[in-house]
C-alpha cells in the first residue's frame, strides 16, 4: 500500500489547501502578545532567523510573519540524535483597526522577532474628566 | 475529507513510533538539542531563542554535558496585560551523555540567532589507537 501510494492520485482536501512552492517544513512560531497603553507588542520565537530572512507583511488587516531558515549540515559529522527539525516559520494574525498602520516596528534579536504595533491616536485610552454642575 | 483508511494507517504508524521508544520524546525538554558526531568531536546544537548568552552555563564532566540558564519573562508594567503567552520562560537545565569523553579545556560555545552551538573535542586519551599486528 505504502509503496504504491507514491504513484496513486492523491485526493484533494476540500477546500483545496494552498501549498507553498518551497518544499520545506513550516513551523508555527510561539508568540507572546502584550498590550500596553500605546501599543500591542508581539514576541515570536524563531530560532535561526536574522533580519535578512524574516518578513513582516501587513495586508488589509492580516499581519503575516515569515522566516526562512536554511537546514544545517555539519561537514564530516553525522546527526546522531535529533529533537528538533529545522524549517521555515509562518504565522498570521488579524489586526484590529485600532492599529496605526504607518507605525509598525519590527526588530529581530537572538532568534526572537519583536513587533510593536502602535495604536492609532483615536484608540488610545482617554480619560474624560467629569465635572459637577 | 481525507481517506479514512490512510488516516488509520497514519495513526497506527504514529502509535508504533511513540511506543517503540524511539523518535521524539513525549515531553519536550528545554532546550531541544541535536547531536552531531564526527570522528574527532561532537557538536551539540540547541534552540534557545531570546536568551542572554552571558547567563547560559555549560559544564562538562567526563562524557556528560550540562546546559543550564535562565530565560527571563517580560516584566509587565502597570496597565499592561498578556493577550497570548505561549513562550516558555524560567530556568532550564538539561544533561546529555556524549558518545565519548571530552577534552574539557577545548570546548567551544557560540550563540547566534537564538541557536547555541557547542563543539566538544574528543579527549586524546579516549581516541581509538591503531594497533599493528606483528607478523613473524
Amino acid at each position: 500500500m505504502d509503496s504504491k501510494s507514491e504513484y496513486e492520485k492523491k485526493p484533494a482536501q476540500t477546500p483545496v489547501e494552498t501549498e507553498r512552492m518551497r518544499n520545506r517544513r513550516v513551523y508555527v512560531p510561539k508568540v507572546d502578545i502584550i498590550e500596553t497603553g500605546e501599543a500591542m507588542v508581539m514576541f515570536a520565537d524563531m530560532p535561526g532567523v536574522d533580519e535578512k530572512s524574516v518578513e513582516v507583511i501587513l495586508e488589509k488587516n492580516v499581519l503575516t510573519i515569515t522566516g526562512a531558515v536554511e537546514p544545517q549540515a555539519l561537514p564530516r559529522r553525522n546527526i546522531a540524535y535529533a529533537e528538533y527539525d529545522v524549517g521555515d516559520y509562518e504565522r498570521a494574525f488579524t489586526v484590529s483597526d485600532e492599529i496605526d498602520r504607518e507605525r509598525i516596528e519590527a526588530v529581530v534579536k537572538n532568534g526572537v522577532l519583536k513587533i510593536a504595533l502602535h495604536k492609532a491616536p483615536q484608540a488610545k485610552v482617554k480619560k474624560i474628566a467629569v465635572r459637577t454642575e | 475529507m481525507a481517506d479514512p483508511l490512510r488516516e488509520m494507517q497514519r495513526v497506527q504508524r504514529e502509535m508504533n513510533r511513540i511506543f517503540s521508544g524511539l523518535g521524539q520524546p513525549l515531553t519536550q525538554e528545554v532546550p531541544p538539542v541535536n547531536v552531531w558526531v564526527g570522528e574527532s568531536d561532537t557538536v551539540v546544537t540547541a534552540e534557545l531563542p531570546g536568551v542572554d548568552p552571558c547567563v547560559v552555563d555549560i559544564s562538562v564532566v567526563g562524557d556528560a554535558l550540562t546546559i543550564s540558564g535562565l530565560r527571563e519573562a517580560e516584566t509587565l508594567k502597570e496597565g499592561e496585560s498578556y493577550h497570548r503567552q505561549e513562550r516558555n520562560h524560567g530556568r532550564f537545565s538539561r544533561s546529555l551523555q556524549l558518545p565519548f569523553h571530552v577534552e574539557a579545556g577545548k570546548v567551544e560555545a557560540k550563540y547566534d540567532r537564538g541557536i547555541l552551538r557547542i563543539t566538544l573535542p574528543r579527549a586524546e586519551a579516549d581516541k581509538p589507537r591503531k594497533i599493528s599486528v606483528k607478523c613473524e
